[in-house]
């Protein structure tokens, strides 16, 4: 019973980035609550299903914002899983619907961000970062990606300029994004040339931290239609923590051990998607994503990036709102920005950004980086109705 | 009170001091940890490199984890292969932390440690992936454990980051609180050997003989100061002059007297000794904390260590040196809370626990004693390996070996023995 038949997703909802806002967390999930309700016609109240994602909450969890907003949910679910919380919390919301637990949940990913509250969260992100890694140099996420970077380019031949036409396309798409904070054009040079932070990380490496929030709708594909809501169905999903503890050095995600199962689940191949939104904190981890996921062997990877159009006309469209990279990473939304792109362009409602004929998307988080590897994976299709 | 002009000192240069450069700041490294992790402080406070291990199944793992992945089985920390191979490097060149930017590009790796588990560490930067390198427990400016790696059989001074982890004595400016003390003329020498700028030795009751008076004189960049620390007022005169300028204190003050509770003069002697160690660690540590806390980010000049040498007695004494004992443990307390202060401005207490020394007034305690020229090598060593607490001696070592695995029995056996 690993199907998700008769549950599906609707109403996109992005409240939109600012780079720093004096709004907690709680004001901005409030928001794409609204957005939800107003978007489904359905009262807030009577979403009997609630799944929160977000690191700047506390002291809250999920359990406090149901009387911040006069909810009572039947089902309830806290994903603060970083770049995985949308496929973990769209898994659960899936399973909770499908066995009638709830039967519309509200999925929100929320975060703030101050002038100081990034840098802040980074000392206590996780306990062996705590101990093993920020008493060393202290570059909070970057020092750790780079070290991955340089041996999993080192591994694959890959430069930093077969890297940065992941990034350079990305900004292309989010010219026509009015959500994305960056939207200002950027050339390969300007890639190549930005100020190192953490070598091979350079500046346009990385994304900016924002506050934001992200949400969608899980429910009964009869009350979607019900409502008249437009819907995409969901086909398959995976998700993996922890999945190669053995690797010396993370070379692979956890979608190295999943993704056989995803397809065969889904009944296609990965060159049967439309578009595809991967987790690209930096945006060699979305060519890792690429590997693992089966377009292409790791080793492959610089032909494939090279052949490969990944813009919104292109032959593989890819982040096509410009992803994290240029949209901004509004915390825990960052999570979520890929599925909620994907409903937006199954559902033909990206406008100037629209992907023709997008009947089937490939959706893929990554997350919460513990010590020296990202340990949170996970992938979901999604179809057009 | 200055006995000799100060020499100009030889092989190492200090850099002149620019009143138009910006002084930096002390500022907290980022020190919290979780209690196990300070398991892995102890080791590195002295100088060994110990790792956690499963106590089952014997893996080591590593951050260190409250059980372990393998097994399921207790962790503790158990001696390891100080090898690795770098996997990965990279250079921080714009750190999210204020101290790290400060002192940006830090270099950092990924390395495999021969026994098994990975690590990030402080690296070297001779040191490059695929690289063999020999990794070392340290403490850093916040006191608490770090892995660095660096060449094998490399010169580990030449990395910034060790430097700023460790107190090499070279090109800086050092207090010997009393120079009758037996360390103190071959901790002269040593220190004039390290390169060390100037040695400032601290004389009470300058009408008193000194017999190694010469020999002292004759060392390059030593001179002799009135100091007498049971005085407030001589102790305050020197800070006046030296505080804003001395970047090492070695606190050797004594006044080792035996002597049971019960005997006649214990309490007038107690009283002495309480002065000159816990009271006079107090008043020089009130006089001079300050002045070099602050100084305590001002790079390879900055103030970086105070080094008490006191007694191992201060953990346990036999029954005939009651009130020596009190007072050297009442001055390793004191130790602690000055530890926490001078800490936050980066710079490090040492404590040496020494066995008895050839100071004349042991002469009831049986040999082996610790010479003068041991002690002053194993200061050296500390301030080099950026040390905390440092055993010299076999008596001491063996003593706190004995406390370790049964502290009643050591009680027991001072007791009857009489002797430690």
């Amino acid at each position: 019973m690993w199907d998700y038949d008769g549950v599906v997703l609707a109403v996109p909802v992005t409240v939109p980035y600012v780079r720093h806002s004096t709004r907690p967390a709680q004001w901005w999930a409030g928001q794409a609550l609204a957005r939800l309700a107003a978007g489904s016609g359905v009262a807030h109240r009577d979403f009997d299903g609630l799944s929160v994602a977000s690191f700047s909450l506390g002291p809250d969890t999920a359990v406090g914002l149901t009387r911040d907003f006069g909810l009572s949910p039947r089902f309830l679910d806290f994903q603060p899983m970083g770049g995985a919380s949308g496929i973990l919390a769209l898994r659960r919301a899936a399973r909770a619907v499908q066995s009638g637990d709830a039967r519309i949940v509200a999925c929100i990913a929320a975060d703030g961000n101050g002038p100081y509250s990034f840098r802040r969260s980074l000392e206590n992100f996780s306990r062996a970062s705590q101990d093993a890694v920020y008493p060393y140099g202290a570059g909070g996420p970057n020092v750790g990606f780079a070290l991955i970077a340089r041996a999993f380019m080192v591994a694959n031949n890959l430069t930093r300029s077969d890297i940065g036409r992941i990034a350079v396309s990305q900004r292309r798409n989010a010219a026509l994004n009015p959500d994305a904070l960056l939207r200002g054009p950027m050339t390969l040079d300007d890639y190549l040339s930005a100020r190192p932070i953490a070598p091979p990380l350079h500046l346009l490496d990385c994304v900016m931290p924002c506050a934001g929030a992200e949400a969608f709708l899980v429910l009964p594909e009869v009350e979607a239609r019900a409502q008249g809501l437009p819907f995409v169905r969901l086909t398959a999903a995976i998700e993996r923590t922890n999945a190669f503890p053995d690797d010396p050095v993370m070379l692979r995600g956890g979608w190295a051990r999943d993704a056989s199962a995803l397809w065969d689940r889904a009944g296609v191949a990965p060159g049967a998607v439309d578009l595809v939104q991967t987790y690209d904190d930096y945006p060699f981890i979305s060519a890792m994503q690429f590997a693992d996921m089966g377009f292409c062997a790791p080793a492959e990877l610089p032909c494939f990036l090279a052949d490969r159009d990944l813009g919104l006309t292109g032959d593989l469209p890819h982040n096509t709102s410009g992803g994290q990279l240029s949209a901004g990473q509004a915390g825990c939304a960052g999570g979520f920005l890929g599925l909620v792109e994907a409903l937006r362009q199954l559902t033909g409602t990206a406008g100037a950004r629209q992907v023709v004929r997008a009947k089937r998307a490939l959706v893929s988080g990554f997350g919460m980086i513990v010590f020296d590897r990202g340990l949170a994976s996970g992938a979901a299709i999604l179809e057009a109705a | 009170m200055t006995d000799t002009p100060i020499p100009p000192h030889r092989s190492h240069r200090r850099t002149p001091s620019d009143p138009l450069r910006r002084t930096r700041q002390p500022l907290p490294l980022p020190g919290a940890r979780s209690r196990a992790a300070h398991l892995l402080t102890a080791a590195a406070a002295r100088g060994e490199f110990a790792l956690p291990c499963c106590t089952a199944c014997g893996r080591y793992a590593w951050p260190i984890p409250e059980i372990c992945p393998a097994c399921l089985g207790s962790v503790a920390l158990a001696t390891a292969p100080p090898g690795g191979r770098v996997l990965s490097a990279t250079t921080a060149e714009v750190p999210a932390d204020p101290y790290f930017r400060e002192r940006a590009p830090w270099r950092v790796g990924l390395v495999a440690l021969d026994c098994g588990p990975q690590a990030v560490v402080h690296l070297h930067p001779a040191s490059d992936p695929g690289d063999a390198v020999r990794l070392t427990l340290m403490l850093d400016r916040a006191g608490q454990a770090v892995l660095h790696a660096g060449p094998i059989g490399g010169d580990m001074q030449t990395d910034p980051k060790w430097r700023e982890m460790t107190a090499d004595p070279a090109t800086r400016r050092v207090l010997i609180t009393d120079a009758r003390h037996v360390a103190a003329l071959p901790l002269a020498r040593a220190l004039a050997n390290a390169g060390t700028a100037e040695i400032h030795l601290g004389l009470p009751e300058p009408w008193k003989p000194l017999p190694t008076r010469a020999a002292l004189l004759a060392v390059p960049g030593a001179r002799l100061v009135g100091l007498d620390v049971t005085s407030d007022r001589s102790v305050a005169d020197l800070a006046a002059d030296l505080a804003g300028r001395i970047e090492i204190v070695v606190n050797t003050a004594d006044l080792p007297r035996p002597g049971d509770l019960l005997a006649p003069a214990a309490q007038v002697q107690a009283r002495a000794m309480t002065e000159v160690l816990s009271l006079g660690l107090m008043r020089m540590g009130r006089a001079f904390g300050p002045a070099l806390a602050e100084r305590g980010a001002d790079g390879d000049q900055g103030a970086v260590a105070w080094v008490n040498v006191l007694s191992v007695m201060a953990l346990a004494a036999p029954p005939g040196w009651a009130g020596y004992g009190a007072a050297h443990a009442a001055a390793l307390a004191l130790s602690r809370s000055l530890r926490a202060e001078l800490g936050r401005g980066g710079v490090r207490l040492v404590t040496m626990l020494t066995g008895p020394t050839e100071d004349s007034w042991f002469q009831t305690l049986d040999h082996p004693r610790v010479t003068g020229a041991a002690l002053a090598r194993a200061i050296i060593e500390a301030l080099r390996r950026g040390l905390e607490e440092v055993a010299v001696g076999d008596v001491a070592r063996d003593l706190m070996a004995r406390l370790a695995e049964n502290p009643k029995a050591v009680e027991r056996e001072l007791a009857r023995a009489g002797r430690l």
